[in-house]
Parts: C-alpha cells; structure tokens; sequence
C-alpha cells in the first residue's frame, strides 16, 4: 500500500536485494510495515491517544497468562480449586501467572474506561467514525463478559458466592429471566456445568468474539482514520498529519512500559489469592464482587419487587442503547467538551453515580458491624487458606476404597478376610483383577449378595477351571466377604 | 516532522509527502533499537512462562516416598517372614493416589533386614507365606520362593523382589515400586 500519487521518491527505498529482499518480494512485509507504522494522525502524536495500543498489549498478556494457565486448570467443580490452588501455592511462578492474569483484568477495565472517556470527551465518536464506536461499545461488554466469566472459574467462595448472585440478578429479567439464569448456570443452581458454561465463554466464544470485533475496530480505525485534536472537524479532517512512527508509538510504547512494570510488581509483590474451596451449604458467607462491578452489585441493592424491572432491565437498557446511539443522537460537528455541556455533564454524572455507588456500597460494608465482621472473618479465612501448603486432591479410586471401610464395618472386615485368604493373589487388590482373575469390580450390580455367596460356596465349573479355590469361612465372615465383594465399585 | 495533508475532506487518506531521507535514517535506526528493546522485555517476560510450563519436567515427582513399615526393634527378633500393609502414596500433578500394598519383611543369609514385595515375579499375583512348609509358594503358578526370597523352584525367572529400605529414628522405611514380569533380571517400572 504505496502512497498512491506518485511521492514515493520521498519513501526509503524498499530493500530489494539479500534475504530482506526475497522476503519482501515474498510477503510485501516492508509496505506492511510501511502501512502499519505510517498512520497519519492528524494534529500530531499526543499522550491522550495511547489507551487503545494500551488495551491491545493487556488482552495480548490475558491471553498469553490463559493459555499458559490452561496447562495445569481442569474447568469441574471437583479439580477446578484444587488446580488452581496447584498453580497459586506449587508450580514455579504459577502465582506470579495468576497474579498478571487477575490484575490483568482490573487493569483491562481500567484502560478500558480511559479509552472510552477519552474518545468520549473528546468527541472522537462523532461524524465519520459511527461504526468504530459501535464495535467499542461491543467490545466493553464483552470484556465485561471476560470478567464476569474468569470470576467463577477458581472456584472458591467469592468466586463461587458472587457468580451466584451475579447469575440471580439475570433472573430479574421478565419472562425470560428464569430461563436465562439456568441457561447460563446449565440448571437451576450453581453447579460442575455452571464451571463448564463459563469456562467455555471465557476461553472460546467471549475470545473469539474479542478477535473479530478488534480486528474490525483496528480496521475501521485504519479506514476512516485517527479523530485527531478536540479542535479538528470529525468529516473532514484539516490539521497537519504527522506519522504514527515514530512519537506516538514511543507513546504507546511508555504505558505498555508502564503496564509491564505495575503488573509485575502487583503480581509479584501482592500475590493474589485463593480463598478456601466453595461451599454452596455456607449460608453465612457475604458475597462481595469485584471492585468494578461494586456499583452494579450496589444500584441492583436498590430494586425490589415489581419496580426491579426497572431498575434491572429498562434504566440499564435505555442507558447501553444512548451510548451505543450515541452517533446519531449528537450530531453536531463540537468536540470541544466544554462547548458539549450535556455531553460532558452526562458523562460526569454517569461516572460520579458509578464512583458514588462503589463507594456507598464499601461504606455499608463498613458500617454495619455484622457485615463488617463477616467480611473480615472471610478475608482472614482467606488468608488461614493461603498459608497451609498445597495439598494434592485423592484419586477417585483411593477415596472409593478409602470409603468402603469407613462406611460399612461389615465390608471393612470383609475386606480384611480378602486379603488374608490372599484373594487379592488373583483378583487383585481391591478386586481390580489381574493375569490370574478377574475383576470383581462391579459384581454387586451384577448378582445379589445371595448370589454371591452361592458362588463362593459352590464355584462354577469355569470358576474352578480357573483356579478360584473354596474358601472356607464361617457364616459370619462369608457375609462379611460377600458385603466387601459386592461394594466393590 | 509534520507533515502537512494535501488538503481537506474526502481526498484519499494516503496523499500526504513522508518523512525526508535524512530523517528516514533515524527512523531506522530508532526502529531497530526499539526492535532490540522489545526483544530483551520479551525474552525476560517469556522466563516465569517458561519456568511455569516446565515445572513438572524440572521437579522430581517421581520420586517415591518412603512409606513406614514398623519400628526396627520389632523385628529383631524374626523367625520366618511376617507380612505387614503399608501405604503407599503416589503424586500425580495435583492429586495422588494412595494404596496399600502387602509386603513382608524376612532376614538373609547374614542376618539383615530385608524387604519383600509380596508380587510374584512371574505374572503378578500376590504371593503368601506358607509357614507349614516355610516356602512361599505363589497359588496361581506354583513359584517357590525360600524365607529370604530367593527362587526355589517353579515358573518364575528371579527370586522375590527386594525392595529398598531406609532406617530411621529406630523406624523400618520402605520405598515401594513395582518391578518388570517374567524377566530374569529386576527392572524398576513406574
């Protein structure tokens, strides 16, 4: 992509020879280069610019930090803690990962909402750049999906407790409401396909979707080209251009700086925690959710009964649609802010009603001596977990074993005649077979203890073609035996 | 560095006159620095990645427990072989799994403690001491073993695997694993 008129003699001239050449010649690499780093900006690069390269680099380290966490995370309400706890307390730099994917989060909405409240002041929604907007406002919500969705998946209190409310406030919704929290639960509660649904949103379709509306944001962006100043006109953009290469890409460059060092230090200085397993019988535990979704979880406070439709659906609702519309409602060619006093008093009213309700929301918290008291009961919960070393899960098989002899006393004899009339020779321990016999798992579905016992009395022609002696025990421990062999499982 | 567009409105986005080649010299130069710079941050940030993906291969997870059999002074004075359950715990990533396992603690020709495990060489079945005949006698193939483990007779390549041990603090340890069928030599599986 050439400048099409015939300057090109300004340009460097493209490398055509060695291996920089063949590559060029192969993949054009040099004009996209070109393309890429030769952004005009009109009005000059500006430090105002830099959220959205910003906000590029951090979804790039979420996806980086995911995959990688992926290696060791089992998305089930039985493994899901446990590996998580795995990564957090045994695997080398398993916390730091975490940590940099969990900040990463806070630091995505944080960004996000610099991005937004600079295009927004700015004015950098208006004329040419309707669909630039429009694809932002879908990527808001999706990156609220992203946050919604990886709460859930360590799986312990909080995450379990908020994800419990945040799935109830669907249920507000009339009509359809019911329907869409077991949709989004896979039930009607929380449960191991609950962990399944929002694994499958957080690492496939929410991700996905992120890829193609970035790709069309960046591409919009490119097509109809950078807003520029305040004081630049959104149709036809007049002020001298300068390049994308090199000012405003050190720019750039200085707040993914930025990012790197405050994300690492977060991550590494403040390790980020893992409260103990969820317990959905825990009727005492607050759930609080994360700092960016306190005012929401505060305004739904608010609605009860009849009027929560309002309050859940309609306000919210009115509100997405206004800032999604918000192209076609302010068409007027001012971006200055202080000439949109609307504008810029609806944005201030917005952000000091969402600051304000955060805030009332930690003021209660701290005020009722209750709450406060229960909170401060789950963080040092939290804190008691965090110090016990890691702890490795016991396999299905140990724990089935494990519980046969807990359970019945009679199978637990049982089993303790199996292994002193060397059953176990044959079948195995804990009947699991081997070259000599059968398996005699599962023999309980198969034949009723009367069975059983019928067979070990009086073996089968085959049972003694095998090799399968007749034990010779007393009524009591024949009962035993039997009661072992038939829980076998 | 300013470059000025052509004019305003609608002309295509790409007629504006780029940098001079004098200024297209430091542009290159600054590139590659920030190439070089990107680079190193890079490299270092791939280091906790790397260390993370590594970390089953670099810890030594295979690596058995000893598990306790008894106290030494319990089998001081041994007789014949005496059978005892020990539990064996065994990680696997973030879980484990716990088994017990038979195994039976006789003496050898110089008197020494030794640890057996109670599988056959021969194919696997877990092999009883018959004290009326003082042999291990394996009931699924005949093999015989002497109280020291040694192979007497049968279908069996090798006596009875000796399992290695460990005392402390007056305990009998052992480390249990499993050993390869029907071969004439003993070779530690798993």
């Amino acid at each position: 992509m050439q400048p099409a008129d015939g300057k090109k003699e300004d340009a460097a001239p493209e490398v055509t020879t060695g291996f920089r050449g063949w590559l060029n010649r192969r993949t054009g690499l040099d004009s996209v280069l070109r393309s890429a780093l030769d952004e005009p900006i009109p009005g000059g690069a500006r430090l105002a610019y830099i959220f959205g390269s910003g906000l590029l680099f951090i979804f790039l380290s979420q996806i980086i930090t995911g995959v990688f966490l992926a290696l060791y995370y089992v998305p089930s309400a039985d493994h899901a803690h446990t590996t998580v706890a795995y990564i957090t307390k045994s695997v080398t730099a398993g916390s730091f990962l975490r940590g940099l994917h969990s900040y990463g989060a806070s630091a995505m909405i944080v960004v996000l909402l610099l991005h937004l409240s600079q295009t927004y002041l700015y004015g950098a929604y208006k004329g040419r750049r309707e669909l630039l907007w429009f694809s932002g406002c879908v990527l808001f919500a999706l990156v609220l999906g992203m946050a919604f969705t990886g709460y859930l998946l360590p799986w312990d209190q909080k995450a379990y407790f908020a994800t419990a409310v945040g799935t109830n406030a669907a249920s507000e919704i009339p009509l359809i409401g019911e329907s869409v929290r077991s949709m989004m639960r896979g039930g009607t509660d929380m449960g191991t396909l609950t962990i399944s649904r929002f694994f499958v949103a957080h690492v496939f379709l929410i991700p996905a979707c992120i890829f193609a509306l970035v790709a069309s944001h960046l591409f919009l962006f490119r097509s109809v080209g950078a807003a520029g100043p305040v004081t630049e006109d959104p149709f036809h953009p007049t002020q001298k251009a300068e390049l994308f290469y090199p000012r405003q890409i050190l720019m750039d460059l200085s707040l993914t700086a930025l990012l790197i060092i405050g994300l690492g230090c977060l991550a590494f200085f403040v390790p980020v925690q893992l409260g103990p397993p969820a317990n959905p019988a825990d009727a005492q535990f607050i759930p609080r959710p994360e700092w960016y979704y306190l005012p929401i979880f505060q305004w739904l406070k608010y609605w009860h009964g009849a009027a929560s439709v309002i309050g859940v659906l309609v306000i919210p609702t009115i509100l997405a649609l206004g800032v999604i519309a918000l192209p076609f409602l302010d068409r007027s060619v001012e971006r200055r802010p202080w000439k949109r006093p609307i504008a810029t008093g609806a944005y201030a009213f917005v952000m000091l009603a969402l600051v304000g309700l955060g805030l009332r929301s930690k003021y209660l918290d701290n005020h009722d001596p209750e709450v406060a008291q229960q909170l401060a009961k789950q963080n040092a919960e939290e804190a008691d977990y965090m110090a016990k070393p890691f702890e490795p899960e016991l396999s299905a098989a140990s724990l089935a074993a494990a519980n046969v002899a807990l359970a019945d006393p009679l199978a637990a004899k049982g089993k303790a005649i199996f292994e002193s009339h060397y059953c176990t020779a044959c079948h195995g321990d804990g009947g699991v077979g081997t070259a000599a016999g059968p398996a005699l798992i599962g023999v309980g579905a198969k034949f009723s203890t009367d069975q059983i016992t019928e067979l070990l009395r009086h073996p089968t022609a085959k049972m003694k073609a095998g090799g399968m002696p007749t034990p010779e025990l007393s009524p009591d421990e024949m009962k035993a035996l039997v009661a072992y062999v038939a829980s076998l499982k | 560095m300013k470059i000025g567009a052509d004019d305003a409105g609608n002309t295509p986005r790409w007629k504006f006159s780029t940098a001079q080649p004098f200024d297209e010299q430091r542009r290159s130069f600054l590139g590659a620095l920030l190439a070089l710079g990107s680079l190193c941050v890079s490299a270092l940030l791939a280091v906790p990645l790397i260390r993370f993906a590594l970390f089953p291969l670099l810890r030594l997870t295979t690596e058995l427990k000893a598990s306790p059999v008894g106290s030494l002074s319990e089998f001081s004075s041994l007789n014949e072989p005496v059978e005892r359950t020990i539990q064996i715990e065994q990680v696997d990533g973030w879980r484990k799994a716990v088994s017990e396992k038979a195994v039976y603690i006789t003496k050898n020709g110089q008197g020494q403690l030794r640890v057996l495990s109670s599988i056959c060489p021969h194919l696997g079945c877990t092999v009883p001491w018959v004290s009326a005949k003082q042999e291990f006698i394996c009931p699924c193939h005949g093999a015989v073993y002497a109280p020291d483990g040694s192979r007497i007779s049968g279908p069996c390549l090798r006596g009875m695997d000796t399992l290695e041990t460990v005392e402390q603090n007056g305990q009998l340890l052992v480390r249990f694993q499993y050993f390869r069928q029907l071969v004439a030599n003993k070779e530690v599986i798993g």
